[in-house]
C-alpha cells in the first residue's frame, strides 16, 4: 500500500528546508508551523514560507547501532540535532563520515539524499541529510 | 470535594509472556484488582483502559471494549473508554479515573493498563516505540526513541551537567530492586560496569540503559464510596494528580536536556497534595532510559540531584527510595501499563506489604509517568491519611 | 550564441581501488592500472542516486551565480540510471532546486552522451529565444556486472551547466554525429549492461569521437594547437589518451580534463565533468574542444571560448572537481557490493 500523499505534501520542506516565519515576532520555525507558538492567533494566516541556507552545526548527536529497519544499509548511522544558521534545531542524519570526524559544534551542510523507499516498487522519499562542511 | 481511595490493585507478571494474549493479561490484572478491593462487577460504574499501541502491536484498537468484554462485564453495559498518551497512558488513565470519581460522576471505577509487545519482532517494536516521536520530522529521518535519549545524554555531558556514571547508576538500582520483586521481568543484579560496557544501542546508551520490551497488565479499583472504603482492607488515598506537556519533538524545545513538563507536573501535584518533596517517602519515576531518570531526578531535586546519584540514596533501605518496584528498567516496560504498575507498587508499599523490598514506614508516595522523553508528564501523589 | 552562465559538479566521496576489485576476481591489478589506466573509481553512497547527485551538482552551479532561479526556463537531465523507469528525475529537481513551475523539463537517455544532448537542447532554446536560461545535467550511478571489466570503471557523478546569454564561456559551435552501432546496451528490466568487448573500441568510440572532432575543427577552421584544452568522453583512461594522440593533441591539453583514472567513468557526466575540471582553472581567452560519446552510438562536439566575464565569476562559491576528487573515503569490495545492491537481501 502506498502512502504517497503524506510524503508528497512535505516535499518542498524536506528537499529545501523550507520553514515558516512569523511576521509578528520574526521567529523562523522548522518544521513549518501554521500557528506561531508565541504569537498564536495573531500569526494565523500570516506565517510566511522561507527557505533555509542548509548551513548549521551539530548541537548533539548519537551513533545508532540498533536502528530502524529502513536504514539497515547504513547501520551504524549518525543521528544528530543540527542548530541551523537561521536558528531552528533540525533532527537529521549526518552521512559520508565516521563518528570520529564529528563533535558538538562541527559545521555541517544540508545535502539531498534518499531517506526512505517503499520497497523496491514503491515511491522513493527524498529529504535532507547533513555532511561535514569541508 | 470528596476523597478518592485505591481499594484494590492487581498485576500480572511482566516479561516475555509467550502464552498470554493481550485480552488474557488485561482480564487477569482486572480480576485480581477487583478481588483485592473486595468488590464485584456490579459495583463498578466505569472502566478506563490504558494502552499505547495495541493497534500496531496486535492490530487491536477499541482496547477498553475488549477488556470489558473478556472480563465478562459487557452485560452490565458500563462505559469503557481507552486513554492514550504514549507511554504515559497508564498515568493519564489513572488521572482521568481519579477526576471522574472525584467529580462525583462515578463512585467506583476500574482503571487498567495493558500492553502486549512481544507478538512482533524486536525491530518492529523499536519502530512502534518510535511512535511517540514526531513521525514526519524525527522518525522519518531515522530517529529511534533511544537515539533521542542518547542525544539528551550527549548534550547533558557536553554542558558539564553530568558524567556517564551519574546516569549509568539508575539501571543498577533498578535491577537490585527488581531482584526482590517476583513479578519482575528481570531478577538479576548488575554492576555499573555492566551498564557501560554492554552492547551499544545509540551511543553512549547501551542495552542496559534501555528499559526492555515487555508484556504485562496492571489494574486498580478506585472509589469514593464510604461503605466500600470502610470495607476495604487497606484503602490508600489518591492525594493529587497533575499533568503537563512539552513540545512533542526535542528539537522544538529551548533546552534539550531539561524536562519542563516534569518540573511543572510534579510541583503542581505536590502543591495540590500540600506536600514538599522532602515529605515524600518513596518515588517511582519513568526510567525508560537511564538518562531520562537523571533528568527527572534533576527536575525533582535540583542541585542535589547529581550528588545523590553518587551515593546510595536511592536504594529501598536508604533516604530517598527510588523505583523500589524495579522500575520500567528491570520490572519491565509494557508501555501503557507502566504508570499503573507504579501505582500498584506505591499501594503495596503504603500497605506495608512489599516484603523483602519494603521501605520503612512510608506515608506518601510520588509516582511520575512520562510519554515520550518529557513530552507528557503525569504526576500522582498517593498516601495514607 | 549561447554561453555557460554557471556550472557545478558532484562526485560521491566513496571510492574503491582497482586492487580491491582485482583481488576478488583473480586479476592482476597492474593490468587494469596500466592497461585501462584506472586506479580507482567513485561509488555512490547507499542513499545516493541520479536525483541526489544531479541536485548537488545543480546546487553547486547555483551557488556560483546570482542568477534569479525564476529565470531558468528549462531543466533537462541526461542519464542511463534514472531512479525511476517511469517518473522523471527532472520534475523532482524542479522542486528540489526551488525552480519556477513554469519550466520545460524532461529526462534524456543516450548512454553516456545524454547529458551533452541536454546541453545542446538548452543551447538551442536559448539561441531561439524561447528561454533565457536553462539547466542541462548529466549524471549517473552506472552499474557493471560483478567480475566484468566494467566493474573497474562504472562509477558515479554528475555535472550541471546553466546555459544562457552573457555567460563567461561562449559556445562557438556544436555538432553531432550519429550511427547505429551496437557496442553497449542494457535491455529493459536488466540490472547490468552488456557490451561488445573489443567492438566498443575502433568501430564505436574511436570512429565517432574522431569523426566528430575532425568535423568540428573543419567547421570552425581550427587545428589542435589552437586549443588550450581538449576533453573527451573517457570510459577508461586509455581511450581518450589515444584519441587525443591520434588527433594530434598533446598531454598538456588533455591532462586537466582526464578524471577517469581517479574517479572512473561517470557516464553521462564523463566529458561534462572533465570540462568542469578545466573550467575550474581556465582563464579568459582559453579555447576548449569537448567531445562526448554515447554508445549506440553518437558523439556531441563543442567548441568553447572563455571570455572576460570569467574574472568576476564566483568559482570559489562551490567545491571544484579536484577538491572533491581529493576527499575520498576508501571502501572495500564487501562494502562496495552492499552499497551497490549486489547482494541478495531479504524481501528483495
Amino acid at each position: 500500500m502506498s502512502e504517497v500523499p503524506r510524503f508528497w505534501r512535505e516535499s518542498r520542506h524536506r528537499y529545501r528546508l523550507v520553514g515558516t516565519r512569523c511576521p509578528k515576532c520574526d521567529t523562523l520555525y522548522f518544521p513549518p508551523r501554521v500557528i506561531c507558538p508565541s504569537c498564536r492567533r495573531e500569526s494565523v494566516g500570516k506565517m510566511v514560507e522561507e527557505e533555509m541556507s542548509g548551513e548549521g552545526e551539530i548541537f548533539s548527536f548519537t551513533v545508532v547501532h540498533d536502528g530502524l529497519e529502513q536504514f539497515k544499509m547504513q547501520i551504524p548511522y549518525i543521528m544528530a540535532i543540527i542548530k541551523m544558521k537561521e536558528g531552528p534545531l533540525v533532527t537529521g542524519q549526518v552521512v559520508d563520515c565516521s563518528p570520529e570526524e564529528i563533535k558538538i559544534g562541527t559545521k555541517v551542510t544540508a545535502t539531498l539524499r534518499r531517506v526512505r523507499a517503499e520497497g523496491k516498487e514503491g515511491i522513493i522519499q527524498y529529504g535532507y541529510k547533513f555532511t561535514v562542511t569541508p | 470535594m470528596r476523597d478518592v481511595y485505591i481499594l484494590g490493585v492487581g498485576s500480572t507478571k511482566f516479561g516475555e509472556l509467550w502464552d498470554s494474549s493481550l485480552r488474557e493479561l488485561a482480564s487477569e490484572a482486572g480480576l485480581k484488582a477487583i478481588m483485592d478491593a473486595g468488590v464485584y462487577a456490579e459495583d463498578v460504574d466505569a472502566l478506563y483502559g490504558a494502552n499505547t499501541s495495541g493497534g500496531q502491536f496486535v492490530d487491536q484498537e477499541q482496547i477498553a471494549a475488549l477488556i470489558a468484554d473478556y472480563s465478562g462485564i459487557t452485560e452490565l453495559n458500563i462505559p469503557s473508554i481507552r486513554i492514550e498518551a504514549g507511554s504515559a497512558s497508564g498515568g493519564a488513565a489513572l488521572m482521568q479515573a481519579y477526576l471522574a470519581v472525584k467529580s462525583g460522576q462515578y463512585d467506583t471505577v476500574v482503571v487498567g493498563g495493558v500492553e502486549k509487545m512481544t507478538d512482533v519482532p524486536s525491530e518492529v517494536a523499536t519502530e512502534i516505540i518510535g511512535g511517540s516521536l514526531d513521525a514526519e520530522w524525527e522518525t522519518f529521518f531515522g530517529a529511534t526513541e533511544c537515539s533521542i535519549a542518547a542525544m539528551i545524554a550527549r548534550r547533558h555531558e557536553f554542558e558539564g551537567s553530568a558524567k556517564r556514571s551519574n546516569y549509568a547508576v539508575f539501571p543498577v538500582i533498578a535491577h537490585k530492586h527488581a531482584s526482590m520483586n517476583d513479578t519482575s521481568h528481570f531478577r538479576n543484579v548488575i554492576k555499573i560496569e555492566d551498564v557501560i560496557n554492554a552492547s551499544t544501542v545509540s551511543d553512549p546508551l547501551t542495552v542496559f540503559d534501555n528499559a526492555p520490551i515487555s508484556d504485562g497488565a496492571s489494574a486498580l479499583v478506585i472509589s469514593a464510596d464510604h461503605k466500600k472504603i470502610s470495607n476495604a482492607a487497606h484503602p490508600i488515598r489518591i492525594k493529587s494528580s497533575s499533568a503537563a506537556n512539552d513540545f512533542l519533538s526535542l528539537h522544538d524545545r529551548s533546552k534539550i536536556d531539561t524536562f519542563k513538563a516534569v518540573r511543572k507536573s510534579t510541583s503542581s501535584a505536590l502543591k495540590a497534595a500540600n506536600l514538599e518533596i522532602g515529605k515524600i517517602d518513596g518515588i517511582e519515576i519513568h526510567d525508560s532510559y537511564s538518562i531520562a531518570s537523571l533528568i527527572q531526578i534533576e527536575e525533582l531535586f535540583g542541585k542535589d540531584a547529581k550528588k545523590m546519584t553518587e551515593g546510595d540514596d536511592f536504594y529501598y533501605n536508604s533516604s530517598n527510595p527510588l523505583n523500589v518496584s524495579g522500575g520500567l528498567k528491570a520490572h519491565g516496560n509494557p508501555l501503557g501499563t507502566s504508570g499503573l504498575y507504579q501505582a500498584v507498587e506505591a499501594t503495596i508499599q503504603l500497605r506495608g506489604k512489599a516484603g523483602q523490598r519494603q521501605i520503612k514506614d512510608p506515608r506518601n508516595y510520588l509516582i511520575h509517568n512520562m510519554g515520550g522523553l518529557g513530552t507528557t508528564s503525569v504526576s500522582t501523589v498517593i498516601g495514607v491519611d | 550564441m549561447s554561453s555557460i552562465v554557471s556550472y557545478g559538479s558532484y562526485v560521491p566521496r566513496f571510492r574503491i581501488r582497482a586492487e580491491e576489485i582485482a583481488k576478488e576476481w583473480g586479476e592482476n591489478p597492474e593490468n587494469i592500472k596500466s592497461g585501462l589506466f584506472i586506479h580507482s573509481k567513485s561509488v555512490p553512497g547507499p542513499d545516493e542516486d541520479v536525483l541526489t547527485i544531479s541536485a548537488e551538482a545543480a546546487k553547486n552551479a547555483l551557488r556560483r551565480t546570482s542568477l534569479d532561479k525564476k529565470k531558468i526556463g528549462a531543466i533537462y537531465v541526461g542519464s542511463e540510471s534514472h531512479p525511476y523507469a517511469v517518473k522523471p528525475t527532472s520534475s523532482i529537481l524542479v522542486e528540489a532546486l526551488g525552480l519556477s513551475y513554469d519550466i520545460h523539463s524532461a529526462d534524456y537517455e543516450f548512454a553516456c552522451k545524454a547529458g551533452t544532448a541536454a546541453m545542446q537542447n538548452v543551447m538551442a532554446m536559448v539561441d531561439s529565444g524561447q528561454i533565457e536560461n536553462g539547466i542541462a545535467i548529466g549524471a549517473d550511478t552506472s552499474q557493471g556486472a560483478p567480475g566484468d571489466a566494467l566493474e573497474y570503471s562504472a562509477s558515479a557523478g554528475g555535472t550541471a551547466y546553466i546555459i544562457g546569454k552573457n555567460g563567461f564561456a561562449d559556445f562557438n559551435a556544436t555538432l553531432s554525429f550519429t550511427t547505429d552501432t551496437p557496442d553497449f546496451w542494457r535491455r529493459e528490466g536488466e540490472k547490468y549492461p552488456s557490451h561488445g568487448g573489443r567492438f566498443t573500441g575502433e568501430p564505436a568510440y574511436f570512429k565517432h569521437v574522431l569523426t566528430a572532432a575532425k568535423k568540428m575543427m573543419e567547421r570552425v577552421s581550427t587545428k589542435p594547437e589552437d586549443y588550450d584544452y581538449a576533453v573527451f568522453h573517457q570510459p577508461n583512461g586509455k581511450f581518450p589518451t589515444r584519441a587525443a594522440k591520434m588527433l594530434g593533441f598533446k598531454d598538456e591539453q588533455v591532462k586537466d580534463g582526464l578524471l577517469t583514472p581517479y574517479i572512473g567513468n561517470t557516464y553521462s557526466s564523463s566529458m561534462m565533468i572533465g570540462l568542469s575540471a578545466i573550467l575550474d582553472k581556465a582563464e579568459s581567452g582559453d579555447r576548449i574542444l569537448g567531445i562526448a560519446f554515447g554508445s549506440g552510438a553518437g558523439s556531441d562536439a563543442f567548441d568553447i571560448t572563455v571570455n572576460d566575464r570569467i574574472k568576476s565569476f564566483k568559482r570559489k562559491n562551490a567545491a571544484g572537481v579536484m577538491e572533491q576528487v581529493n576527499r575520498p573515503i576508501w571502501i572495500d569490495y564487501a562494502t562496495y557490493v552492499k552499497y551497490r545492491g549486489k547482494i541478495i537481501m531479504r524481501g528483495a
